[in-house]
């Protein structure tokens, strides 16, 4: 177990823009008496507190659950979407990671398609819009199958869950040099794509989600595989690829 | 006032069956010519929104997150209830019912628990349909977990992140009536106010959280699916931005508020782990399937590592109070136990308030690897934060305030008792009594959502004219304009303490006196400070910025300020009900630890109604009748 008396003190390097159209800076503030139980979003709170108490105006960033599901938080850390731990978003990234007298930057995602709306809060609905071009199975409500009807086999369901597990965070978009959102795309159409329940629309919704992909802004693939390293949940390359093949596959259907 | 669910009556099996058929319908050609409002995009109002917007209805749905979805079902780890009996292990409806009403303590509308478990089933084929990717085995068929509070294994799951597939099904669902334009979606709002027009729910006031500007929507109808208030105790397995704001509106416009003192302590949380922390996070109740909760015998062996004290040193307080259900029992009983160990001294961790969740025995039986693919994540979510390793150590757990039982009152329609005001999900009091069981959550969200909503807002339309969405309105400024004057008072105050101070200190109150454990003398010491604590609050709190900007300290200080109202009202409702009933244990009446329920005296939902600023709110009671399920003590030995 860990000493908790001791502490740390930081020297932090924030992005501050007061909206779209302002040029933003880096301003530097000082986190004191973080201990290595502090997540990072709790050390910001802190310092959050001390800028209240001075009267100005606190860093705002997103943040909502707080354990790493909602896919809301979005930071660049030191240079690294999430801050560069494996599989962990931002606020599940724990203070013993850093040591005391450390130096971090902190910035928003960086992306064409994530307008900045301010301090390190981004503009992400374009994801929204690509799952509204056709992520989903066109069932209505009701009148469905049985759940056991249609027999999936394990291999099955697994593959489709680990494309599943996006969370939708954005950091792949972030990580990518080319801005590119062919990993959250990648996932979502493997995750229909594998189920004999999305087969029937794989070939349209491929063609759409791809159509939208382009259309928000989003960069192309050049096989850098950042957007694995900087996904919080893992998310495998191997949905670009599946991707690809559905692409090229609809092109015939 | 005496209330009326107005339940459906007749033998139970046949009572929504025979109520859908005597709802009024609204033809395909009119249901376009009405608008219905839906607030929260979780569960329960992305799937009210997607089923809405399906059948025709012009829907405008409303999540305060950057997208429908972040809403905190996502976090929901271990799964959903459904009574199909595909384990041939003696489920059916009737005992998803019977469990459920038992489960809650005999606190919970038999019709409405009925209707739940009813369409239970058709929640799982909705899912799979839409993709979800359940667990399944080899052969291709859906996969089983047990759950507390059951027998049975009847809890379907995706890994443990059952409410993000959940959501992400709603969630596209939602998408797919966005993009064909039966759905709008504003992201990024805040609901701020309910607006009534003559006593008629008409619309609602939000704070476009970019921009700061208030702005007005109107409809025929309005469904709050704006979940649950435990953030009223600070430090909850609640997202960060969970409040009781939407709900504490609709009830200062009149909306009863049923049950407020039926909060629900997880049993199984990691402890805090200092005064600066954040949020509690939630081990998945399925970990009981295979963890054993114990603590030391001797308290001179808490402070030791846990692999030293010996076999026989050990005391697994669950399996020797409860042999039949075990490390399974329900929530209110487990978090009790735990609570009454740490109070004998025999608390493990920081402060002496934890308990061992330990998996060795079942690494032993199954090993490491099935362990790991049962809960890899959540051991890995416990090293995380705590930096110790659960397959090696048994984890530390300690209880967390988790969920709302308590809620907007609705009739068996969903609608409050104000007419169009519909509210659906935990916002509700509705099927959960007194405690809920675990994996009924889900369930219930999206019950409301896909299966009872689409059906019962029809019975209600037929019966109004369509008044479009303008706000000519004069009450939607009103609205907007007290809205504006009173964001405005909370930016102007300029005091000592932020916002965070206040609702730490108010959190630690609802937690030291109306938390796991409330008497009559500790909610006397919060029904005193609470008002002085608001008091200070409106005079002395920092909110830095201004309203016409992305501004979070404003959005938590209206927040924090409902909170102070809310808190309130909580403990005056824990104080008037003179009984313990699952979630709600009031130390004078208990049998051994047990709760004593006084079906004589207490046997109704307590429904208060606001009476304005500084005056007693009025107590409204709806009897509860059970002639299904027998009055009966709640055991689980």
């Amino acid at each position: 177990m860990s000493d908790h008396h001791k502490t740390m003190t930081l020297t932090l390097i924030v992005w501050r823009q007061k909206g779209p159209k302002d040029p933003g800076k880096f301003e530097t503030y000082t986190a004191k008496g973080i201990t290595e139980h502090h997540s990072f979003l709790e050390m910001l709170d802190c310092v959050n507190e001390d800028l209240i108490y001075a009267g100005k105006e606190p860093i705002v960033f997103d943040h909502d659950c707080r354990e790493g599901i909602c896919g809301m938080c979005s930071q660049v850390i030191n240079g690294a979407a999430h801050g560069g731990q494996d599989r962990t978003t931002v606020c599940q990234l724990h203070m013993r990671k850093f040591k005391d007298g450390d130096t971090i930057y902190i910035e928003p995602w960086r992306a064409r398609a994530f307008p900045i709306i301010k301090d390190l809060i981004v503009d992400r609905s374009a994801l929204d819009t690509i799952v509204q071009a056709g992520a989903y199975v066109s069932c209505h409500t009701g009148g469905v199958a049985d759940g056991n009807a249609i027999l999936i086999p394990k291999p099955i369901a697994d593959e489709s869950m680990d494309a599943a597990e996006c969370v939708g965070c954005g950091a792949c978009v972030a990580g990518c040099p080319n801005g590119a959102a062919m990993l959250f795309t990648g996932a979502k159409v493997s995750q229909y794509a594998v189920l004999p329940q999305g087969k029937a629309e794989a070939a349209e919704r491929v063609k759409n989600l791809v159509d939208a992909m382009s259309s928000c802004g989003f960069g192309n693939c050049t096989n850098h595989y950042e957007c694995q390293v900087a996904c919080p949940k893992g998310i495998d390359v191997k949905f670009i690829a599946r991707m690809n093949r559905e692409f090229l596959k609809a092109q015939f259907a | 006032m005496i209330l009326d669910g107005k339940c459906p009556t007749g033998p139970i099996e046949k009572t929504w069956d025979k109520h859908r058929f005597d709802l009024k319908l609204v033809n395909p050609a009119n249901k376009r010519k009405y608008n219905v409002i839906v607030v929260g995009t979780g569960l329960a109002g992305g799937a009210a929104a997607a089923s809405l917007g399906e059948l025709g209805y012009n829907v405008q749905a409303f999540c305060y997150q950057d997208s429908p979805r972040r809403a905190h079902s996502i976090a929901a780890q271990g799964g959903i209830n459904a009574a199909k009996n595909y384990p041939n292990d003696g489920d059916s409806i009737y005992r998803l019912f019977y469990d459920t009403i038992k489960g809650g303590d005999f606190r919970a509308r038999e019709a409405d628990v009925w209707r739940l478990a009813q369409v239970s089933n058709n929640i799982i084929d909705q899912c799979v349909a839409q993709g979800v990717p359940f667990a399944r085995d080899y052969a291709g068929y859906l996969d089983n977990r047990s759950f507390g509070g059951a027998q049975v294994s009847r809890t379907f799951y995706a890994r443990g992140q059952t409410g993000q597939q959940l959501l992400l099904g709603a969630y596209s669902a939602l998408s797919r009536q966005i993009k064909a334009g039966t759905v709008k979606m504003y992201n990024r709002r805040e609901m701020l106010d309910l607006v009534v027009v003559d006593g008629v729910a008409k619309g609602i006031t939000v704070r476009n959280l970019i921009t700061g500007e208030l702005e007005s929507y109107a409809a025929d109808a309005v469904c709050l699916a704006t979940g649950g208030y435990v953030n009223v105790f600070y430090l909850s397995t609640n997202a960060m931005g969970c409040s009781v704001t939407a709900n504490w509106k609709a009830h200062k416009k009149g909306a009863f508020f049923a049950n407020p003192c039926y909060t629900q302590i997880h049993p199984t949380c990691i402890p805090q782990a200092g005064d600066y922390q954040s949020k509690l996070t939630l081990m998945s109740e399925s970990l009981r399937n295979d963890g054993r909760c114990w603590v030391p015998k001797k308290k001179e062996d808490c402070g030791k590592h846990p692999n030293e004290v010996p076999e026989e040193d050990r005391d697994y307080y669950l399996e020797r109070k409860y042999p039949s259900f075990g490390n399974l029992a329900p929530r209110d009983i487990a978090s009790r136990a735990a609570k009454e160990q740490c109070d004998d001294g025999r608390g493990v961790g920081p402060g002496g308030r934890g308990v061992y969740l330990d998996f060795a025995t079942s690494i032993k039986r199954v090993g490491a690897d099935t362990i790991k693919e049962r809960y890899g994540n959540l051991f890995e979510m416990y090293e995380k934060i705590t930096d110790e390793d659960g397959y090696k150590r048994p984890m530390r757990m300690y209880p967390a305030p988790h969920y709302s039982m308590g809620g907007l009152w609705v009739d068996y329609n969903l609608m409050s008792n104000i007419p169009g005001l519909f509210v659906l999900g935990e916002a509700n009091f509705s099927v959960h009594g007194a405690n809920r069981l675990g994996a009924s959550a889900l369930m219930q969200g999206l019950a409301d959502g896909y299966f009872v909503i689409p059906y019962t807002i029809g019975g209600y339309l037929a019966t109004v004219k369509p008044t479009g969405t303008g706000t000519e309105n004069p009450e939607f400024k009103k609205s907007a304009d007290e809205v504006n004057e009173y964001n405005n008072k909370l930016l102007s105050i300029n005091g000592k303490k932020t916002v965070f101070e206040f609702m730490r200190e108010l959190g630690g109150l609802m937690w030291e006196n109306c938390g796991m454990a409330r008497t009559k003398e500790s909610l006397e010491i919060n029904l005193k400070k609470i008002p002085a604590l608001r008091e200070e609050f409106w005079k002395n709190v920092k909110v830095t910025g201004s309203g016409a900007d992305l501004n979070q300290q404003l959005e938590n200080a209206g927040r924090t300020a409902d909170f102070l109202e809310f808190g309130e009202l909580m403990c005056r409702d824990a104080y008037h009900r003179n009984e313990s009933c699952g979630g709600h244990f009031r130390a004078e009446y208990q049998d051994e630890g047990e709760a004593q329920r006084d079906d004589v005296n207490y046997c109704y939902v307590g429904a208060w109604e606001y009476k304005g600023d500084k005056k007693e709110p009025e107590l409204h009671k709806e009897p509860l009748k059970f002639d299904n399920v027998h009055l009966a003590v709640r055991s689980y030995k």
